[in-house]
């Protein structure tokens, strides 16, 4: 069991309060996963810098001058906002791989958590609220977000464990369920040239979608082939930087409850994670259908 | 009427309340208010009251219900009704998976759709549809009656034992071992009493539903099928 949670605004005037309203529905599914929590946010861009998150076990230590000491690497300047043990870096776009590559030498023990011009990825073990509050969630601003509370199955109960997961710029994915082919489709990807940080079935999942994303597919198709080459039980969501989407496999035992007005697209394992949206009496709520992909992007 | 909210009370307080109605009370009106999603809702009564749910419930509502009409006034998650002994259950929106699951009587009312695995299992219950139900109902399911004036998904019926099957619309596809089946006077004589007490018998008529059962051919183990289990 997990509980997955996902928010997409249309009204630009809820903006302020979206991380506000993921961390309610965050906590509200505590019970479904209270061995971790996490929450990918979209939000913030600024032309002509990129965003890095990254992650230490050893904050003090590693993000002591990092901002410096990166400026002396990449010969430009970056700024650092450091949230417990995260911090987001900000970059010039043009230097990204560059600083990233840099950060590898520099800080060997950081783990990036995501990249791209508007993510940011937070994720500690831990029940929700205390990882909510850790990493503010409630006071961050932006136009989109998933979040997941892991009762873990798979995998170890470990930070990098946690979902949601970033293969790629500005993507994400957070997963109820369990893949069972995710060995054989791990190799694959890796002789395409995909690099995985865990042993962890989702992990294989999110970089299933990003590989097909840098062959050109669109998400929709993307998700479309999770159907097909994934073996197992998900109700996966996915982000982008235009929007989300949502599958389910076609057996669709892991639950789902979608809610839609003229300000948002809200997702829920549960239909109690939706109560406490603004106008959620009017709302059309359905559950999606098993083994058919939906996405919004704006 | 007794009005319980459910928001201030909280949840162990409303069944612990439902519990000690043991057979013959003059408590038999009760309201629960604000539900907004919780578990496992009014689960457990064996009392014959009746109980309306003002809005949408999460898992399990009315689970093990004995005696009791429960009315819920929104959708249903999952396993809404499961293992129902008696009473009456009536949900104006949709239902979840697992409806009505393992259900040894009563009736099961959806006004809505109800998804995937409707009436697994169901051994005696009857589950009145007003919609569609999604793949994978009815599965083993062994005694009852499941009527579904809308569209079956995928492999209804699948292991299916006694149970009777009435769909209105298409069926996607049935499941091994369960067949069409010639409707007769007796069938026609159960939809109607059973379209009456679920609260369709103005939408639909006995003589639109076609029937599905039992093929019988998985009852016993054959040898000449050892190949393929």
């Amino acid at each position: 069991m997990c509980g997955i949670v996902g928010l997409f605004l249309k009204d630009p005037k809820l903006e302020p309060q979206l991380g506000a309203m993921l961390t309610d529905m965050l906590i509200t599914m505590t019970d479904r996963g209270p061995d971790s929590a996490g929450i990918a946010i979209y939000g913030g861009a600024k032309d002509g810098l990129g965003k890095l998150t990254i992650q230490s076990a050893n904050p003090t230590k590693d993000f002591k001058d990092l901002d410096g000491d990166l400026h002396d690497a990449i010969g430009q300047p970056v700024t650092m906002l450091v949230k417990s043990t995260h911090a987001v870096l900000e970059v010039p776009l043009a230097q990204m791989e560059a600083a990233r590559s840099a950060l590898s030498h520099l800080r060997p023990g950081v783990k990036v958590m995501s990249a791209g011009d508007s993510i940011e990825i937070f994720k500690e073990v831990g029940l929700p609220k205390d990882v909510a509050a850790r990493f503010e969630v409630s006071k961050m601003k932006g136009t989109h977000g998933i979040g997941h509370t892991r009762m873990a199955t798979e995998s170890a109960v470990t930070t990098m464990g946690a979902h949601p997961f970033s293969t790629g710029t500005d993507q994400c994915l957070v997963h109820n369920g369990s893949l069972s082919n995710h060995n054989g489709v791990r190799r694959e990807l890796k002789r395409l040239g995909m690099t995985f940080e865990t042993e962890n079935d989702t992990e294989v999942g999110a970089a299933f979608i990003s590989h097909k994303l840098q062959t050109g597919e669109t998400l929709g198709n993307a998700l479309e082939a999770t159907l097909t080459d994934l073996d197992g039980f998900f109700t996966f969501v996915v982000g982008t930087k235009n929007g989300f989407g949502v599958v389910r496999d076609p057996i669709a035992c892991k639950p789902a409850v979608m809610a839609e007005t003229d300000q948002y697209v809200a997702f829920g394992s549960e239909y109690r994670a939706l109560v406490n949206l603004p106008g959620i009496e009017d709302a059309r709520v359905w559950e999606p259908e098993p083994a058919t992909v939906y996405f919004w992007e704006r | 009427m007794q009005t319980f909210d459910l928001g201030k009370e909280g949840l162990r307080a409303l069944n612990s309340s439902l519990h000690a109605l043991k057979g013959q009370t003059n408590m038999t009106a009760w309201e629960v208010i604000n539900p907004k999603g919780a578990h496992a809702i009014a689960a457990g009564v064996d009392a014959p009251v009746d109980i309306t749910v003002r809005g949408s419930t999460g898992y399990y509502c009315a689970g093990m219900n004995k005696q009791a009409t429960i009315r819920i006034k929104g959708s249903a998650g999952p396993g809404v009704a499961e293992n129902m002994m008696s009473g009456t259950v009536i949900i104006d929106g949709n239902a979840s998976q697992y409806a009505g699951a393992t259900g040894r009587g009563g009736l099961l009312v959806i006004k809505g759709n109800a998804s995937s695995r409707c009436g697994v299992s169901m051994k005696g219950i009857d589950i009145v549809v007003h919609g569609s139900i999604g793949h994978m109902s009815a599965f083993m399911a062994q005694s009852g009656n499941l009527v579904v004036l809308g569209d079956a998904g995928d492999a209804l019926g699948d292991s299916l034992y006694e149970a009777r099957l009435f769909v209105r619309g298409t069926v996607k596809s049935l499941g091994a071992d369960c067949i069409e089946k010639e409707m007769r006077d007796e069938h026609y004589a159960i939809l109607e009493e059973l379209l009456r007490k679920g609260e369709a018998d103005h939408k639909a008529k006995p003589e639109e539903f076609r029937r599905y059962g039992s093929a019988r051919k998985l009852y016993n183990f054959n040898i000449d099928n050892a190949s393929s289990y």
